[in-house]
């Protein structure tokens, strides 16, 4: 906690400096739990605005002490009936709960219908549990670093637990994933095969797996499908965790607290043989990388965005390669440096 | 920075089941861009607020076909003002009779859609009030 208060020495002089007094009231009702500081923040976060930036500054000293888990899996596989589930046992044990619950972004419209609500109506009405709705605003790849924020400030604002429910099943969704401490995958017998579809992504980052809807036909096969699968992978560095895997009927209810009790084994283990500690550095380090590459992205495109079109035609024309054009845009905003050269990005 | 898309939330309260308008409504308001929180059936006017609050949107619409809407309308108001989320827009449709929509918007409510509206009204009021009222707070902040 030496870190914390060295944090609040710099926060300090930077509030003294410039900050507006709203924000500092704003991360102060976060970190009081008022839902409606919370909610502002989050949507500061999510719009990846300066004062969103400015504000997760704030608030870093008082993240890190939340367990986050990550649901994931296909559509339809009951994701959020089980999310509900989950938050009404955690409440029933007398933690505090926070939700995101990830829906897609039309491509099209740039529009969204966030519904994981309608099947979360147990844990909504209950004050101790915030319930965030978020589009995944494909545009920039965005997804997992504002759920990841808001993830944050949920944190701040003192939730023991935070779930992240994704979309359905996709690459986006192993992004997420990897954003949690421990990672539920869920899987239903309906689903056709699917251990085939994810043998390459969600089987390496689940620690826990769940066959929902396991009074329907099929259920026993697709499990033992899963620890099939589940042989011929190592055992987790550090801890030799084996996931679980566990059959729900998430309607009901049944099966879920040893859902949670699982859960709850992965968190205390992973903490103490230090997997926890090297996992969430893991996830810093993609996160400051992938905010480096966004705001790049920006930058460049953004700086060139005019030119785009322009080179678009020489390419099309067989004048240019694509690279060449690429780099000539990056050229724009390092200042007609090689990008791959030492201080090609300064400036 | 770009314009922050608007977030509307869409809830049924009270106890009809008739859902059919506020899915379409919901669609639409998509279909336009806007980022549509869907709560489904049977929302308490609390339920309603807190979920408006948590989800930090820019209006509410309420669908009612129970001739509830003199209660619930108001007491949403009322909420929301008591939870100082009154910046929030509250809107909605059904089956209103005039009087008591003449009454309601008095109060504060904002416009309320009959049946024969269509979704460009729909998704016009919204954008346009959601723009006035976005104005409104810049300038007043």
């Amino acid at each position: 906690m030496a870190r914390g208060t060295a944090a609040t020495g710099r926060k300090g002089r930077r509030e003294a400096a410039s900050a507006p007094p709203p924000r500092s009231s704003l991360a102060e009702g976060v970190r009081a739990g008022d839902s409606l500081s919370v909610a502002r923040a989050i949507s500061l976060a999510e719009d990846r605005s300066p004062e969103g930036a400015a504000l997760l500054a704030d608030l870093a000293p008082s993240t890190g002490r939340a367990h986050r888990i990550g649901v994931t899996g296909p559509p339809g596989a009951g994701k959020s009936t089980l999310v509900n589930g989950l938050a009404r046992l955690m409440l029933d044990g007398g933690r505090t709960v926070g939700i995101i619950a990830v829906d897609p972004t039309s491509p099209f419209t740039g529009g969204a219908l966030l519904g994981d609500r309608v099947r979360m109506q147990g844990a909504a009405g209950d004050p101790r549990v915030f319930i965030r709705s978020m589009a995944s605003r494909g545009d920039l790849g965005g997804l997992a670093a504002a759920a990841q924020d808001a993830c944050d400030v949920l944190d701040a604002a003192g939730k023991d637990r935070i779930v992240m429910e994704t979309v359905g099943v996709g690459q986006t969704e192993v992004e997420v994933a990897g954003a949690a401490d421990t990672v539920v995958v869920i899987l239903h017998p309906e689903a056709g095969d699917g251990v085939q579809a994810m043998k390459a992504g969600l089987m390496e980052v689940a620690d826990v797996f769940v066959v929902n809807k396991a009074d329907r036909e099929g259920a026993d096969r697709l499990v033992q499908d899963v620890l099939d699968v589940l042989e011929l992978r190592r055992a987790a560095p550090g801890d030799g965790w084996r996931p679980p895997v566990l059959k729900t009927v998430a309607s009901t209810g049944e099966g879920l607290p040893a859902l949670l009790a699982s859960v709850e084994e992965h968190a205390a283990r992973s903490r103490a043989s230090g997997s926890f500690d090297r996992r969430r550095r893991g996830r810093v380090r993609s996160r400051i990388r992938d905010l480096v590459e966004e705001s790049l992205r920006a930058r460049v495109l953004g700086a060139g965005g005019d030119a785009l079109e322009g080179l678009v035609d020489e390419v099309v024309a067989g004048r240019e390669s694509p690279r060449g054009a690429a780099l000539r845009l990056l050229r724009r905003v390092t200042g007609g440096r090689e990008p791959g050269s030492d201080h090609g990005w300064r400036r | 920075m770009t314009e922050r898309r608007i977030r509307v939330l869409i809830c049924k309260p009270g106890l009809d089941g008739h859902d059919r308008g506020a899915k379409v409504v919901a669609a639409s308001l998509r279909d336009a861009g806007m980022e549509v929180v869907y709560t489904g059936l049977r929302q308490t006017p609390e339920m309603v607020v807190e979920t408006a609050i948590q989800e930090d949107v820019d209006a509410v619409g309420l669908s009612l076909h129970s001739a509830a809407h003199m209660t619930i309308f108001p007491r949403v108001l009322k909420l929301l003002r008591k939870r100082k989320a009154d910046h929030i827009l509250l809107t909605g449709g059904g089956i209103i009779p005039d009087e008591d929509r003449r009454e309601l918007e008095e109060m504060g409510v904002g416009r309320l859609f009959g049946p024969g509206a269509t979704s460009e009204e729909i998704v016009q009021y919204i954008t346009a009030e959601v723009g006035r009222r976005r104005a409104a707070a810049r300038a007043g902040a």
